[in-house]
């Protein structure tokens, strides 16, 4: 298997149009987290024009709700959770100018299509392994929408996530690309 | 006249507790074993390095006492109780809820309960689903099963013609798990409820993922078989752990069955993620 690539955020378009689907990459630098409600508040102001708490552009959002901290720690176990769910409100922060994405599961064709357009990167991240994950955190604090409780949009400082693209800026797609060398049925 | 065994609420509070912080940071040496086993048979890279980091979470969460998964899920009890006990000190509900609030505020597990409209936090994970079987005997037997958000979503029922028969069953559940790819967190285990009414048979099916893997159905053979053959087919669609293709897209598929109507055949398929948390206790 061929080495992780180490990448950092803010992605730029040089470093996306160099990943491709099915690369495994360490991540480092700052991310966003967010989620169902976060995602709707996000899209209802800025359809409506009005200022939103956090920079979109060049960004990268990790779609997850982390377990609370215990006492001494930075934070709970944190993974990823289902991508699928952010899809309507997507297309909208690609215009804007995000970048990444961090989750799992499959992307609508809507946004595979911003993604290519917009030349942004959709990362899987192995979901269920919440405790091992949690170790690449260094720093971790509420960026906006804390009255969500576990939903509320966090800032995270990561060291070496360990990610493989999924869809590229060109359209491939590990699931589709993985699944037809495997797969043995009709 | 037989004598009535007391239990109190603080008993069964405090056991459930205890269930549901094991279950969140203790993955069951049988889920452990069949991932273990799906490693070492997994020729997709991508497929065996996700099977061996979820591996690797599962000591590091039991020795560190971390949540597995960040979705320490919606709080699932089934209780067998024995017509001869007697519950003393409070409410039986209440001190089984209790146990589920202390549980997810002692262990810093997430709360993942929020009024579905509103989507507003409940702020304690409760209140959890409780199911209740009377029972012979004078004891209690709890099952704690924290259930997450991602593979419930994958789940389905579905009322089949009456005469749709076992293939056209084994073609329903092959194409749900085939639909549901990568989302559900593979390696799953789907657990089936053939029968029944419409609740009866999601019951079935949710019962049928606490059977410990490895375990083939033992009362009916066309469901031993059912099972067996089905797995096979899931792990042909190529779609392996996480979606990263591979040969262990299930660990097992466990089926239960009861009469239905003869107007109805209702199947009902609960899909689970490879964080199969579930531990149970008899007080």
């Amino acid at each position: 298997m061929k080495k992780p690539k180490s990448i950092h955020t803010p992605l730029d378009d040089r470093v996306c149009r160099g990943l491709r689907a099915g690369d495994r990459v360490l991540l480092s630098g700052e991310v966003y987290t967010g989620r169902d409600v976060a995602h709707q508040r996000l899209y209802e102001a800025i359809l409506r024009c009005k200022k939103i708490p956090i920079p979109i552009r060049g960004e990268t959002i990790f779609y997850a709700a982390p377990t609370p901290a215990r006492p001494g720690r930075i934070i709970g176990s944190m993974g990823p959770t289902t991508s699928s769910r952010m899809d309507t409100y997507t297309p909208k922060l690609l215009e804007m100018g995000l970048k990444g994405m961090i989750g799992k599961g499959k992307r609508s064709a809507e946004v595979i299509e911003a993604m290519k357009k917009y030349g942004a990167v959709y990362f899987g991240a192995i979901g269920g392994v919440a405790a091992l994950m949690a170790q690449c955190v260094r720093r971790a604090e509420i960026a906006a929408y804390e009255e969500l409780g576990p939903e509320a949009v966090m800032r995270l400082t990561v060291e070496d996530l360990p990610l493989v693209v999924v869809n590229d800026v060109q359209g491939g797609d590990l699931y589709e690309k993985a699944q037809h060398r495997f797969r043995s049925i009709k | 006249m037989s004598s009535l065994r007391e239990i109190s609420c603080k008993t069964i509070r405090d056991t459930v507790e205890r269930l549901f912080l094991e279950a969140s940071t203790d993955l069951g040496r049988d889920v452990l074993g069949a991932l273990k086993k799906a490693a070492s048979a997994e020729k997709s890279e991508l497929g065996r390095f996700a099977l061996e980091r979820i591996i690797e979470n599962a000591r590091v969460a039991r020795e560190e006492s971390l949540p597995l998964c960040q979705d320490t899920g919606m709080a699932v009890v089934f209780m067998e109780i024995g017509q001869d006990v007697h519950v003393t000190g409070g409410n039986l509900y209440d001190a089984i809820q209790e146990g589920v609030r202390r549980a997810y505020r002692k262990g810093y597990l997430r709360k993942s309960l929020c009024d579905p409209l509103s989507r507003v936090n409940t702020g304690d994970n409760t209140p959890a689903v409780i199911h209740t079987e009377v029972v012979p005997g004078d004891r209690i037997r709890f099952m704690a099963m924290p259930k997450g958000g991602g593979s419930e979503n994958m789940s389905s029922v579905k009322m089949l013609l009456p005469t749709t028969g076992i293939e056209g069953i084994r073609k329903l559940i092959v194409d749900k798990v085939r639909e549901a790819g990568p989302n559900p967190c593979p390696p799953t285990i789907v657990g089936v409820g053939i029968g029944g009414s419409i609740e009866q048979a999601a019951l079935l099916a949710k019962k049928a993922l606490l059977r410990p893997l490895g375990k083939r159905n033992r009362r009916d053979n066309r469901l031993a078989k059912l099972e067996a053959e089905t797995l096979k087919e899931i792990n042909k669609l190529g779609i392996g752990p996480q979606g990263y293709g591979g040969r262990n897209t299930s660990l097992a598929v466990h089926v239960e069955m009861m009469p239905c109507h003869i107007a109805s055949l209702p199947v009902a398929i609960n899909i689970q993620c490879h964080a199969a948390r579930h531990k149970e206790t008899v007080i």
